[in-house]
């Protein structure tokens, strides 16, 4: 477990969980980014004020971490994609329509769902981890090795 | 004019702690994924302890939300009501977990980073946009489609 990094996931975890609180608490939406997303791809049903602002916050919290990162001199984010081209294409068709059809990801089912102990995000989020480990188990130990 | 600077903000939140997370990485998330990685020691529990932190800080959130009768700021909670399980929540949650072992991305850390100015991420959320647009425009108008969660 060398690669583990449990400060700076554990730091990065709390932000995130602030983040769905005062969506919720202020506004009384979930933070779901799927759904954000999803919600202002569709015509008619993009008029909350609050979902572009999210989503360029979103885009921006990574500058905000890279320009506070090198005033101390830390590291940047170290960013390694290993997927090939069509697995990108891919990937990226798998993940757009199964949030979309299974109403969330990560963070609507696997934080917020989960913090408010919905059955169905329970079974959402055992379910795309699972699914999520059996591919990168047959890409690593079946086909690759 | 509140609501988008909470949106703003939120969002700001969102993508500061997914970048110190290094949950951006999709290297990061693919380890942990790779619970083979258990027996051989390169197993990565990062993204684990993500979700705890994360959801350690929302529970209170959604405890308080449950006592009150509406946000400080809107007029009624937005939340989720349906508690069955159907084929499509199985199915949808089944594709996506392959597209996310695929190449390590799920929709947040993919926007987040495109700040990055990887190629490779701009193809992702492309296609994951592609395939947004693709299951509204297979889903008829009209049809119980749950936004938001």
């Amino acid at each position: 477990m060398e690669n583990f990094t449990p400060v700076s996931a554990l730091i990065g975890g709390a932000f995130i969980g602030l983040s769905a609180s005062l969506l919720l608490l202020s506004l009384g939406r979930i933070a779901g980014i799927s759904g954000i997303i999803g919600s202002l791809l569709t015509p008619g049903r993009s008029g909350a004020p609050w979902r572009l602002p999210f989503v360029i916050g979103l885009l921006l919290g990574p500058f905000v971490v890279m320009i506070i990162g090198s005033a101390l001199n830390a590291a940047p984010p170290e960013i390694t994609i290993e997927a090939s081209w069509p697995t990108l294409v891919l990937g990226g068709l798998l993940v757009g329509f199964g949030t979309r059809l299974g109403s969330g990801c990560t963070s609507g089912h696997g934080v917020c769902g989960i913090a408010r102990l919905s059955p169905r995000s329970l079974v959402a989020t055992g379910l795309f981890m699972a699914a999520g480990a059996a591919v990168v188990f047959i890409a690593r130990h079946v086909i690759g090795g | 004019m509140l609501f988008p600077l909470v949106g703003l903000l939120a969002g700001l939140l969102f993508g500061i702690g997914l970048t110190i997370s290094q949950m951006v990485n999709p290297e990061k998330v693919v380890a942990f994924l790779d619970f083979g990685g258990i027996a051989t020691g390169t197993w990565d529990p990062s993204l684990g302890l993500v979700m705890g932190a994360a959801l350690l800080f929302a529970a209170p959130g959604f405890y308080i939300a449950r006592r009150r009768e509406a946000p400080i700021l809107g007029d009624r909670f937005d939340t989720p009501q349906r508690r069955n399980l159907d084929g499509r929540l199985i199915g949808g949650a089944l594709l996506f977990g392959a597209g996310w072992g695929l190449v390590g991305y799920c929709p947040g850390p993919a926007i987040a980073g495109l700040a990055f100015g990887r190629m490779e991420t701009v193809i992702f959320v492309a296609f994951m946009l592609l395939g947004m647009l693709a299951y509204r425009r297979l889903t008829a108008p009209g049809h119980d489609i749950a936004y938001g969660q």
